[in-house]
C-alpha cells in the first residue's frame, strides 16, 4: 500500500498549505520531516484555535501534522544549517511556503540546491507568485479569496462579499503541490532529472473558479450574480439551492421546475414551462418555493423527491452527520497517538487504494522528538 | 513546455460532468493523453448543461472548459463490437477513469477485476459520490447535496441567518484533485515495482477530508464549531478575521492581535479587550471593528495596515482583479482553438514547472472527433 516507500520529504512550510501537501505525501508512505525553529517550531502549533487544545497545542496543527518527524534546527546557525544541507542531499522532495527571497537569504535558493542536488523536487508555495506587485504581500486564506472575486459567488445578492468558511485556497494550492510533487517525481523516474515545481494561492484559487471565470472571460466581462434569495451558485438556474422547511433544511440540485411544482403540489410552479425561465425568473421561481417549502417536514419533501429520483438532500450539521449510518459506513475517523502519548481523533486519507483505506497510528510530533534519529539516519 | 512530466502517457476517461473530467483535465495539463470514452450521440451528458446559457458550438462552454486539451472516441458500451474495441484500448493505457454510479461498471463488464485481466498494470480510478457501501451508496452524487449532508453548510456566512453552501462545486473539484493525486502516486508505485492499482476516492470522503481541521476539533471538544454572528471568515478564528465594509467597498482582515490592530487604526474602544478574549468576546468585538472602518475607504485602511505588517487586502471583484499588474503578472488566461476554429479563453494549469507555466492551445474535441485516428492506431483498417 505504501506508494512512496523510500520517498523522503525535507518540509519547511509552516501553517496549512504545504504542510496539508506534506501530509498527503505521508498517507502515500512517504516519510515526511519538519524542518522546525528551536522552542516555537511551527507557527501553526500555537495558532489560537477557538477555545480547543490538544497538549497546549492548537487541534489544527495535530490535524495537520499527524504522521509526520519533527526536526528543530535553527538555519541561521551555521552548523544547523550544514546538517540541513546534508539532510536535503538525502531527500527525495523539499518543500517550503516562505514568502520569496527567504530561501535566498538562507543559501537554500532552488538554483543552490538544484546544483548540490540535481535530482531534488524543490517544491514551492507563496501567496501571489514570484513576480508582480503582490509578492510580497501576506500570502493568507482569506486575504487570498478577498482579492481573488471569490467572495461574490457564495450568500445572497444583497449579502455582503461572503467568505467561504473553510481555508480552501490553502487546501486547494497544497493539493495541487502534491500533483506537481508527484508528476515530478514521474518523471524522475523515467529521466533522471529532478524538477522545480511552484504553486500559489492565488493562482490555484483562480483555477478553483475556472468553470465560472471562462464564462466572465467569454462573455463580456459579465460579473457573477447571486440569487436574491435560497443562492447556491451564481451561475446555475433554480431551483439550486437550499430550502428552509418546517423542521429543518432541503437541498435541492438541477431539476425541472413544473416537474417539482407537480410532484411538491405547488401549482404556482406550473407556469414555468420553458427551462430558459427556470434562469431568467430565477429569484420569483426560489421565492415560490422557499415559501411553499415551508409547510411540510424535510422528511416528508425527501419521501416525494427521493423515489422521483429528484436530486435533493437533507442538510446536516456536524453531529448529524457523525451519527448517520452514511457517515459511519465510510470510516472516515483514525485514532492517532502524538508525540506525548495522547490518544486523538481525526479524519483519515480520503483516497483508497486496492480497496483498502490509508491511515496511520503516528500523530504529530512534539517539537524535535526525532532530532537523534534524524541525526543518526541520515547525518 | 516541450517535455512534460507525463508526456507517454495515456488516460481514457469514461467520466462525465465535473469531478472525473477535472482529474482528466489535470493529467493532459501535466503532459497525459487524455481521451474521452463517450455515448454517440449524445456524449458526455456535460455537453448539454450551460451555465448562464452560454454555448461554443453544440457543446456548452462549461463542457469546452473542463474538457480543453482532450480527445474524444465514441462507444456505445452495450454494442458487443463496440466494447471489443474499447476493450482493445483499454490494453494499451495507462490510466482509466469512471464516476459511474456503483454497479454500472459491472453490468458492462468493466469493472476493475475484468479490465485487470485485460492490462493488469493499469491505474483503474473510480469517482463515487459516496462510496460502495451504507446507505447513501446509490444516492445522486451530487456537489450540493453532498455539501449539505457534510456539514459544510454550516461553516460559512453568520450564525444567525441559514446554512450557506459553497458557491462553487467544491467536493466535486476536491474530489478530482485527490483523484489525480492517488493516480500520480500509484503510477508512481507502478514504475518502482510494475503493480498496477485501483484508486478510489469519493465525493463525500473528499470533503469530509476537506473539513479535516474543523472535524478534528469537533472530535476534541464535542461542540460543534460556531460561525460568529457578525462578519464570519472562519469558526475556529478569533476576532478580526473576516471582511468588512469601509466607506467605499470591503476589505479582509486576517489574524492579528488586537492591540496591533487597535493601534493600527487608532480604534480605542477595542483597548479593553485583552488578547486572551479574542475569541471569547468575538462577536462584542467584532461590532466595534465593523462599525469603525465604515468612517475611511478601503485603500487609507490598507495603507495602515502594511506599514504595520498587519494582514489585510482589499475585497475585489473580477472586473478589478482581471485589470490589476499583480493578477496580469501571473499570466493566467490562456486562448484555446477548437479543430473548427472557435477561439475561447480559459485558465491555465495552476502548477509551473521548472519555472514555465504550462499551456496548450487545443481546444475540447467533437463528440468521436478522434475515431478514425484512434482506430488507425489499433490497426482497424476497415473503419479507419
Amino acid at each position: 500500500m505504501m506508494l512512496l516507500k523510500n520517498i523522503t520529504v525535507v518540509d519547511f512550510s509552516q501553517f496549512l498549505s504545504g504542510p496539508s501537501a506534506g501530509l498527503r505525501l505521508a498517507d502515500f508512505g512517504a516519510e515526511v520531516i519538519k524542518i522546525e525553529r528551536p522552542i516555537v517550531g511551527d507557527i501553526c502549533r500555537t495558532l489560537y484555535v477557538s477555545d480547543v487544545k490538544v497538549e497546549e497545542e492548537s487541534t489544527i496543527f495535530h490535524a495537520i501534522n499527524r504522521n509526520k518527524k519533527s526536526f528543530a534546527v535553527d538555519l541561521k546557525v551555521l552548523a544547523d544549517l550544514e546538517k540541513i544541507k546534508k539532510l536535503i542531499l538525502k531527500a527525495d522532495v523539499l518543500i517550503h511556503n516562505f514568502r520569496p527571497g527567504v530561501m535566498e537569504s538562507l543559501g537554500l535558493s532552488y538554483e543552490i540546491v538544484q546544483e548540490m542536488h540535481p535530482g531534488i523536487i524543490y517544491a514551492e508555495i507563496s501567496g501571489y507568485g514570484h513576480t508582480g506587485p503582490w509578492r510580497d504581500r501576506p500570502g493568507q486564506d482569506l486575504l487570498v479569496q478577498a482579492v481573488s472575486g471569490l467572495t461574490s459567488l457564495s450568500g445572497n445578492k444583497n449579502d455582503p462579499p461572503t467568505p467561504m468558511g473553510v481555508a480552501v485556497a490553502d487546501i486547494y494550492s497544497g493539493a495541487h503541490l502534491v500533483q506537481g510533487i508527484l508528476a515530478g517525481l514521474y518523471q524522475k523516474n523515467r529521466t533522471g532529472k529532478g524538477a522545480r515545481v511552484q504553486v500559489s494561492l492565488l493562482e490555484s484559487i483562480l483555477d478553483f473558479q475556472f468553470e465560472v471565470i471562462t464564462c466572465f472571460y467569454n462573455d463580456g466581462h459579465n460579473p457573477p450574480s447571486r440569487s436574491e434569495v435560497n443562492n447556491a451558485h451564481a451561475f446555475v438556474a433554480a431551483p439550486y439551492g437550499i430550502y428552509k422547511t418546517k423542521d429543518g433544511y432541503l437541498a435541492l440540485a438541477m431539476s425541472s421546475i413544473p416537474v417539482l411544482g407537480e410532484l411538491l403540489n405547488c401549482d404556482s410552479l406550473l407556469k414555468y414551462q420553458s427551462s430558459s425561465t427556470w434562469f431568467s425568473d430565477r429569484d420569483e421561481i426560489k421565492l415560490i418555493l422557499a415559501d411553499h417549502m415551508k409547510s411540510h417536514t424535510t422528511s416528508y419533501w425527501l419521501n416525494i423527491l427521493e423515489p422521483a429520483d429528484i436530486w435533493s438532500a437533507e442538510l446536516l450539521d456536524y453531529s448529524g452527520l457523525i451519527n448517520h449510518d452514511g457517515y459511519k459506513a465510510l470510516e472516515m475517523e483514525q485514532q492517532v497517538e502524538t508525540g506525548m502519548g495522547f490518544r486523538l481523533k481525526t479524519t483519515r486519507c480520503p483516497v483508497r487504494i486496492d480497496g483498502q483505506k490509508l491511515t496511520s497510528f503516528i500523530g504529530a510530533p512534539t517539537l524535535g522528538k526525532h532530532n537523534t534519529e534524524i541525526e543518526q539516519q541520515f547525518l | 513546455m516541450s517535455n512534460l512530466p507525463l508526456d507517454g502517457l495515456t488516460v481514457l476517461e469514461f467520466s462525465q460532468y465535473l469531478s472525473g473530467p477535472s482529474a482528466g483535465l489535470r493529467l493532459a495539463d501535466l503532459g497525459a493523453r487524455v481521451i474521452k470514452i463517450e455515448r454517440p450521440i449524445t456524449g458526455d451528458a456535460c455537453r448539454k448543461l450551460s451555465i448562464r446559457n452560454l454555448w461554443v458550438d453544440d457543446s456548452s462552454l462549461l463542457f469546452h472548459t473542463i474538457n480543453r486539451n482532450k480527445e474524444s472516441f465514441t462507444a456505445d458500451l452495450k454494442n458487443k463490437d463496440d466494447l471489443e474495441i474499447v476493450k482493445k484500448l483499454i490494453k494499451r493505457v495507462d490510466v482509466l477513469t469512471h464516476n459511474f454510479r456503483p454497479g454500472v461498471m459491472d453490468k458492462i463488464g468493466l469493472e476493475y477485476e475484468s479490465v485487470r485481466k485485460l492490462n493488469e498494470k493499469i491505474i483503474y480510478t473510480e469517482i463515487s459520490g459516496y462510496g460502495k457501501e451504507g446507505p447513501w451508496k446509490d444516492k445522486p452524487g451530487q456537489d450540493l447535496l453532498i455539501q449539505s449532508l457534510s456539514g459544510l453548510t454550516y461553516t460559512t456566512g453568520n450564525s444567525d441567518g441559514s446554512p450557506v453552501p459553497f458557491g462553487l462545486a467544491i467536493a466535486d473539484m476536491i474530489c478530482g484533485a485527490h483523484a489525480v493525486q492517488g493516480i500520480l502516486a500509484s503510477l508512481i508505485r507502478r514504475q518502482n515495482t510494475g503493480r498496477g492499482a485501483l484508486v478510489e476516492v469519493s465525493l463525500m470522503e473528499s470533503i469530509l477530508d476537506f473539513q479535516f481541521e474543523l472535524l478534528t476539533t469537533f472530535f476534541a471538544s464535542g461542540k460543534p464549531p460556531q460561525r460568529s454572528k457578525v462578519n464570519n471568515g472562519h469558526s475556529l478564528l478569533s476576532a478580526p478575521y473576516g471582511i468588512y465594509k469601509t466607506a467605499d467597498g470591503h476589505i479582509a482582515l486576517a489574524m492579528m492581535p488586537i492591540k496591533s490592530l487597535s493601534s493600527a487604526i487608532n480604534c480605542e474602544e477595542l483597548n479593553r479587550f485583552s488578547q486572551q478574549e479574542v475569541f471569547s468576546k468575538r462577536d462584542e468585538i467584532k461590532i466595534i471593528i465593523a462599525d469603525f472602518l465604515l468612517q475611511q475607504k478601503t485603500a487609507y485602511w490598507i495603507e495602515k495596515m502594511l506599514v504595520n505588517d498587519l494582514w489585510a487586502m482589499p475585497v475585489m471583484d473580477w472586473d478589478e482583479l482581471v485589470n490589476h499588474n499583480a493578477y496580469q503578472a501571473l499570466k493566467v488566461e490562456q486562448v484555446v482553438v477548437t479543430s473548427d476554429h472557435k477561439r475561447l479563453i480559459t485558465t491555465r494549469c495552476p502548477i509551473r514547472f521548472n519555472g514555465e507555466i504550462l499551456t496548450s492551445e487545443k481546444g475540447a474535441p467533437k463528440i468521436g472527433e478522434h475515431n478514425k485516428i484512434i482506430l488507425h492506431e489499433l490497426g482497424d483498417t476497415k473503419n479507419s
